[in-house]
């Protein structure tokens, strides 16, 4: 129950900012906020003791139980470790946009985002139904989304903010089909049961493509090659955005998936190489492509793109155990989801504070081109100190946390060497040639980090205000990240204990309680090969950033300049151009064209439907004597319909039309109908008001000069939707297929106390119709009324691209 | 051009009163008669209309100050929250209900709760038409 409320707290906060906001409209609203995240976060911390003890918990609210559809949270040890990310690093960043954000933005919107955004991914943690999953997995798009064109008015940020949502909605979808496919396949969309019961259904076909599916998904959100084109763009969000979305939560929801769904398709091959590879290469392909940033906030975001990988690849390796079910042989290789998490939390801590730091620069200097910065080591002593601990942590250095995770990816890439399954062979020993390589790099752009902004000449030539440390407040959220980078490097196993072990429970469910599931973290493990890489990472990459002046000539050589962001845009302009196209093809502006399509569609499937099924079967028997009042009333009408061809202004046309309505009218006077009579009278009367008041802004009347087939064409759509809706009439009088429904309002003044049968329908036995109906007169309404009164042209001037 | 429209004026201001008692009328009886929330509101709003093509719009807007797309808006509201309001009580969405009360003027009365429903809807339909004519002759 706690947790269904630590999902939906973020979302009541988000409603109530802007009335804060009209109270307190400055930069102190961030104070209202932080309590958020910081109160959600000590409620997480008390679940600590349970969860690691093995309990889990789960609360379910019955939504829409026919359709299996409920909504459950489930809070075990992996939701948890991303729970605390969320709502942790979520009070870090809201404490640190207090100080980045100028009073003159727009604060209170970038609250509501970060809070929805807040909310929407607790959601993704906690939920257990898919379904549920999936909106908040879609509502964190959006929101981020909507904070990185949160300075809308820069056409990067609207390119970077389109580009996201697309890539990351396209995958987003794919996964919903996937998890379709896994509620056909289980007939559940409960995460925890689909878990128990897949065994048996791995067979089947649509075991694969629902796995592929949901791999797509994950690999989009995660920014995963080739789909992670996305997040270098996304960095024209607000550092805070960055920090908090684009390094620490929103793209690890991938990693999530991956991990919650490790269980299910875990010990496949399909999952294990596709996993693995992928994460193996976006790693390197990242860390190659942050080399060769100028941009600090590029730089981290490949940075981000290739640590994404490694931890994707961890995952991938560590699935493998599931193959063979718990042996002393199979254990080892869930190490590599054991280093997976921990370097999850690691990473976290270490780029939350490089974001932070590289928001310092760029707010204090105007800038965060490495070619224009240097030398800031003493004037930024404080800035100095947390981007050398977050560098040389994400480099692998001890007295660091990243040493550690560096060191224990190392030895279960090793171990996956001798993995007797799938067949790997000598492609085996690529995996930890790539690792090492990626990490060589990965060496040399921290350094870059550290050396190139801290270290070299200053040029205050080439910046544009005066070099001097961060304010205070700034400061205080990178220190805090920073203090634990150092603090989880002495005490790992506290961590280890506590956060990591129920979660590879809950990443191995059959290993529960398993012998060397949960290892001790040591610093030092003896000449092992791991040390032997770190080693050669040191000396290698010191090498080569020494020498990078040599060497960077290569990413000028030609597969290296292939982009897939040309790709992305090329086909981006031609699906638009496609589209505009096959629009103006049919979308002419004329409205009897429109009509045209709309009649010629009901023709095919009215008159087509009742040719197929042979519907057509007159029965007059039942029916009664037509009087002469009835007919003289419908020659009245045919009267007036065909003198409507022949009208001259648009005002005898319509009175000609209002005397079909009121014949209409009359006819339910005669069938004995008032209700309905009454309502036909008035609408006639107000409908031809309506007409008369927009012939205001219609032109002449005039003869229309169309040729002869085409009036041929017209005539004979017009016959022919008058036979059809004449024929369908008939036949429903003729068919009997199903029995009346009148039985159901015969006690009708029993249940409802009104003897207007009419209206004990319309207000009771079917109110909901009635309600909708009325909720959508209403949008009609308002639709006119914004066409009319805010239509284009009458808004101010374009403020776009300033 | 000013047209002579005395006598139509002068009927109006009769006329829209006996109009806007009928609807009144329609609205109230719908339960056991022919009428109800929706031809209510519509008659409603031929009345308004019909100032509206008589007089113009100032002079209507002075006498009835009312902003029509907020009507529309309260009674969505209404139509919905009775809706809700049966929820709330533990019965179904939009669960009606009726009881006989014998009232101090009216004697043996029927009080029901579809009545707040229909009212919604009435409301909704004049608002919705009113807004829907006053923001086409608007556009001049």
């Amino acid at each position: 129950m706690t947790i269904t409320l630590v999902i939906f707290i973020p979302f009541l906060a988000a409603i109530l900012v802007p009335f804060i906001y009209k109270r307190v409209p400055n930069r102190n609203i961030g104070w209202f906020i932080l309590c958020v995240p910081l109160a959600l976060f000590i409620v997480l911390l008390r679940f600590i003791p349970a969860v690691s003890s093995g309990e889990t918990y789960i609360h379910t609210i019955p939504w829409i139980p026919s359709a299996g559809i409920n909504f459950t949270t489930h809070l075990d040890g992996l939701s948890m470790i991303f729970g605390l990310l969320i709502t942790g690093v979520g009070s870090l960043v809201i404490l640190y946009s207090i100080y980045y954000l100028s009073a003159r933005e727009s604060l209170g919107n970038f609250y509501v985002y970060l809070l929805m955004f807040m909310g929407s991914m607790l959601g993704v943690i906690f939920s257990d139904n898919l379904m549920v999953l999936y909106v908040f997995w879609e509502l964190t798009s959006i929101s981020s989304f909507l904070l990185i064109a949160f300075w809308y008015h820069r056409k990067k940020s609207r390119y970077g903010a389109q580009k996201s949502l697309l890539i990351t909605v396209s995958g987003g979808v794919a996964m919903f089909a996937g998890f379709i496919m896994l509620h056909i396949l289980t007939g559940t969309f409960s995460v925890q049961e689909i878990i128990k019961s897949i065994g048996d259904y791995t067979d089947s076909g649509l075991f694969l493509f629902a796995m592929i599916l949901v791999l797509l998904g994950a690999f989009t959100k995660s920014a995963q090659f080739p789909f992670h084109i996305w997040l270098p763009d996304a960095m024209e969000a607000p550092t805070p955005v960055s920090a908090y979305l684009h390094s620490a939560t929103m793209v690890k929801a991938g990693i999530y998936l991956v991990a919650r769904f490790t269980p299910v398709f875990g010990g496949e091959a399909v999952w294990f190489y596709s996993v693995t590879c992928v994460g193996i290469f976006t790693l390197f392909w990242g860390s190659l492509n942050a080399v060769r940033q100028t941009d600090l906030k590029a730089l981290l975001a490949y940075s981000t793109i290739s640590q994404l990988g490694l931890i994707m690849s961890l995952f991938g390796l560590g699935s493998a155990a599931l193959n063979e079910g718990y042996s002393a042989d199979s254990v080892i290789y869930t190490q590599a989801t054991f280093a997976a998490l921990f370097h999850l939390i690691n990473h976290s801590t270490f780029k939350g504070a490089l974001f932070m730091v590289v928001g310092i620069i760029d707010h204090e200097l105007g800038t965060r081109d490495i070619r224009r910065l240097g030398g800031l080591m003493s004037l930024m002593p404080v800035t100095f100190t947390i981007a050398l601990i977050g560098s040389f942590s994400m480099a692998g250095l001890p007295p660091f946390n990243g040493f550690l995770s560096k060191e224990m990816f190392f030895e279960s890439i090793v171990n996956a060497r001798s993995l007797g399954i799938f067949e790997m062979g000598t492609w085996g020993n690529l995996f930890p040639i790539i690792a090492w390589v990626a990490s060589v790099l990965t060496f040399v752009y921290c350094m870059i980090i550290v050396f190139k902004t801290f270290l070299g000449e200053h040029q205050p030539a080439r910046l544009d205000r005066k070099a001097h440390e961060g304010p205070r407040g700034m400061l205080l959220a990178p220190m805090i990240l920073a203090f634990f980078v150092v603090a989880i490097f002495f005490f790992p196993n506290i961590v280890g204990k506590y956060l990591l072990s129920p979660a590879m429970e809950a990443v191995y469910p059959p290993f529960k309680g398993a012998q060397g599931l949960v290892p001790q973290i040591t610093v030092w493990h003896g000449f092992k090969p791991a040390l032997l890489m770190t080693i050669g990472v040191i000396v290698v990459g010191a090498l080569l950033y020494v020498f990078l002046r040599f060497w960077k000539g290569i990413f000028t050589i030609e597969p290296m300049r292939w982009s897939l962001d040309s790709l992305y845009n090329k086909f981006l302009v031609q699906t638009e151009k496609g589209s505009s196209y096959l629009t103006s093809f049919y979308m002419t502006g004329y409205l009897r064209d429109y009509l045209l399509y709309i009649f010629t569609f009901f023709i095919i499937t009215i008159g087509g439907g009742l040719l197929l099924t042979n519907g057509f079967s007159f029965d007059m028997s039942g029916d009664a004597p037509i009087t002469i009042n009835e007919y003289i009333i419908v020659f009245v009408m045919m009267g007036a319909g065909i003198a409507i061809l022949f009208a001259k202004s648009r005002i005898t046309a319509i009175l000609l039309n209002g005397v079909l309505g009121y014949s209409i009218a009359i006819f339910f006077v005669v069938f004995r109908a008032p209700d309905l009579a009454l309502t036909q009278i008035i609408v006639e009367t107000v409908t031809t008001s309506l007409f008369l008041l927009c012939f205001h802004f219609l032109p002449e009347w005039k003869k229309e000069k169309s040729s002869l087939p085409a009036k041929a064409v017209n005539g004979i759509i017009a016959i022919l939707v008058g036979t059809v809706v004449t024929v369908l009439a008939l036949s429903v009088q003729g068919h009997k297929l199903f029995t009346s429904i009148s039985i159901y309002f015969e006690d009708a003044d029993e249940l409802t106390g009104g003897k207007n049968i009419v209206n004990t329908i319309l207000g009771d036995f079917r109110a909901f119709d009635t309600m909708l109906e009325v909720v959508v007169l209403f949008i009609a309404g308002i639709g006119v009324y914004t066409l009319v009164k805010l239509k284009a042209g009458m808004e101010g001037p374009d403020v776009e691209d300033e | 051009m000013k047209t002579n429209d005395v006598i139509l004026r002068t009927v109006t201001k009769i006329v829209v009163f006996i109009i806007l008692t009928f609807g009144v009328e329609l609205f109230l009886s719908g339960h056991n008669n022919p009428g109800g929330g929706f031809i209510g509101g519509l008659v409603l709003s031929s009345a308004f209309v019909l100032l509206y093509l008589v007089f113009d719009v100032e002079t209507v807007h002075k006498g009835i100050p009312f902003d029509f797309k907020k009507i529309a808006a309260f009674g969505v509201l209404l139509a919905v929250g009775t809706g809700v309001g049966a929820v709330i009580f533990g019965s179904s969405f939009l669960t009606q209900t009726f009881r006989e009360l014998h009232l101090p003027v009216f004697g043996n009365t029927e009080l029901a709760t579809v009545v707040l429903f229909e009212a919604g809807v009435a409301l909704t339909v004049v608002g919705v038409v009113v807004t829907i004519i006053l923001s086409i002759s608007e556009d001049v």
